[in-house]
């Protein structure tokens, strides 16, 4: 019962604390900018282990953050070593084939209007498709290890990339255009100098949709069968075993690994698009 | 209208490097069979044993179009609809636990959007998060929901619908938001003119300025419900479902079955958010913003 209090204590606490922070006279510094959503978090997180403490939810069905921290801690090794064979091996190969392939796809399609106007709807369509489910057939073909589970990255990250990057190369005007013309600059010239830099924004919204598709692939693959590592064959083997504080502690790597996935790419985006009127207002 | 013909041509271009595939793929099998039979295969009877195999690893496309047909029109033309074999009960199954997770999703990712909107502070503490959520692979929890809530007794159509919703919600939130913030500040001070209240400022400019940015988050939900949804069919190892299909297909090498589960899903989502695009068409048009 004091478990309860103290959580309903906190929970005030923190609403007040978020409260006066945001109506504050300090509310646009970076400092509070950044303090309110970590208050916001740590409240849940706290409040989350007083209820389960309080109300003594057995750790099948909730563990609390502190055995989750704990199995984190004590258990890195195996931590990392399925996140080598999910991440780096499945999703990140998997996520430079896949982009890779889709952006040289995507230039060479940009030649021809024709193709342009039937791939495009295509693209967008098979983009809104479950193309998870494609994962049992990769599965079967590339067999048990990584090489499927990037396959299945490939499959899903394949057509936003190139809807992203055709519509970015189609994002110069007639005015940028003709001063090319004028210049009497080739096709190559016109494409490096001018509609690559161009398409840039769009190209790194498409990369950054992909960190996420990437990385649910290489995750939902791995339920299909996998060797005995890897992210998502810990977390289906370990919830068969309500070893729910391991499946929390993978899911908690694989939060980490995604937000840092896309944070790379949004750093690496604005040092290209630096340019790009999105960028330059954050910039001060 | 005149990208029809573009379009046609991309579909007829897939359709001609998958049957290309087929032959690749099942070759090996139809050389292997040809060879323990001990006879040579011409290159017509290579291909053709290739489209028509019982297991292949890549099935032609007319093989999934007919199990497709076989598992749902020729089943609803004998009455039995709604039996065991049939993809349209599968199909059934896994619509009704997405529209229940979509509308459940929907709705509260609407009510935090208007929350964020009008408090500031739960605008600082909730969207970093509804934000950082977006990078987060959430599937991956799909099957402690399922296992979890089977503990306590929970089971069928309502785990999955939980995973659907949670997979709509941020969007949703991120649109929505995104969405009522869309006036400008003339708008704004034109209703601030008008003395207008919050709740007023609400109905009659905010929510009715949102609802492109609202449609463009629905079918994004709905396609990511729809994934939820197959995805909360595989652990348990449930038998009901189109994703329960896929799984038992897998575990018996049957792809044919595998595919036409797969292209069934395919069907639905694009109906789905075809029937969602429909909608906002109608819906902007009346309200005078063509889409």
């Amino acid at each position: 019962m004091i478990w309860v209090l103290f959580a309903i204590a906190v929970w005030a606490l923190g609403y007040w604390l978020n409260h006066w922070l945001a109506n504050g006279p300090l509310r646009n510094t970076r400092a509070v900018v950044l303090a309110v959503p970590a208050i916001f978090g740590l409240t849940v997180i706290v409040v989350w282990e007083g209820l389960v403490r309080g109300l003594e939810v057995p750790g099948v069905i909730l563990p609390p953050p502190s055995a989750i921290a704990l199995r984190f801690a004590t258990s890195l090794d195996i931590l990392w070593i399925d996140f080598v064979q999910t991440f780096v091996k499945g999703a990140l190969s998997g996520y430079a084939i896949g982009c890779g392939s889709a952006f040289v796809i995507a230039v060479l399609i940009d030649r021809s209007p024709f193709l342009q106007r039937g791939l495009l709807p295509v693209g967008n369509f098979i983009a809104a498709l479950p193309i998870v489910g494609t994962a049992p057939i990769l599965v079967m073909w590339f067999g048990f290890d990584w090489q499927s589970k990037a396959a299945v990255v490939v499959a899903m990250v394949f057509f936003p990339m190139l809807v992203n990057t055709v519509q970015g190369l189609a994002d110069t005007n007639r005015m940028q255009r003709d001063l090319m013309a004028t210049w009497s600059a080739s096709y190559w010239q016109t494409l490096i100098k001018l509609r690559l830099p161009a398409a840039m924004p769009a190209v790194f919204n498409g990369l950054k949709i992909a960190t996420t598709l990437a990385l649910i692939g290489a995750i939902v693959a791995e339920f299909f069968g996998s060797p005995i590592k890897g992210m998502g064959f810990r977390i289906s083997t370990e919830v068969g075993k309500l070893g729910l504080d391991m499946v929390w502690a993978e899911i908690t790597v694989a939060a980490l690994a995604g937000s840092a996935f896309y944070g790379v790419v949004a750093v690496i985006e604005k040092g290209v698009t630096f340019w790009h009127p999105s960028q330059r207002g954050r910039a001060k | 209208m005149r990208s029809v013909l573009p379009i046609l041509t991309v579909v007829a271009a897939i359709v001609v490097l998958w049957y290309a595939a087929a032959v690749a793929m099942n070759a090996k099998w139809a050389q292997d069979q040809a060879g323990r039979a001990g006879i040579e295969l011409s290159f017509g009877e290579l291909v053709a044993d290739t489209w028509s195999q019982d297991r292949p690893r890549l099935p032609a496309p007319h093989q999934v179009v007919a199990e497709l047909w076989k598992s749902t029109g020729a089943l609803a033309l004998q009455g039995k609809a709604m039996s065991k074999r049939s993809l349209i009960f599968h199909g059934w199954i896994t619509l009704s636990a997405t529209l229940l997770g979509f509308v459940f999703g929907t709705g509260a990712g609407i009510l935090l959007a208007v929350g964020i909107v009008h408090d500031r502070a739960m605008d600082m503490s909730v969207m970093p998060w509804a934000i950082a959520s977006q990078t987060i692979p959430i599937l991956a929890i799909a099957p402690m929901i399922i296992v979890v809530l089977n503990s306590v007794g929970i089971q069928g159509l309502f785990p999955k619908a939980i995973i659907s919703a949670y997979l709509s919600f941020f969007p949703v939130v991120v649109g929505m938001v995104k969405g009522l913030r869309s006036p400008n500040a003339q708008e704004l001070d034109l209703l601030r003119t008008y003395h207008a209240s919050a709740a007023a400022t609400f109905w009659k400019l905010r929510l009715p300025a949102s609802m492109p940015y609202l449609f463009t988050a629905l079918k994004i939900g709905m396609a990511a419900s729809l994934v939820g949804a197959i995805v909360g069919e595989l652990p348990t190892g449930a038998i009901r479902g189109l994703g329960a299909r896929m799984l038992t297909g897998s575990y018996y090498g049957q792809t044919i079955q595998i595919w036409s589960a797969l292209l069934a899903a395919a069907i639905l989502a694009a109906a789905l958010v075809g029937i969602i695009g429909m909608i906002e068409r109608i819906m902007l048009r009346r309200m005078g913003m063509e889409a």
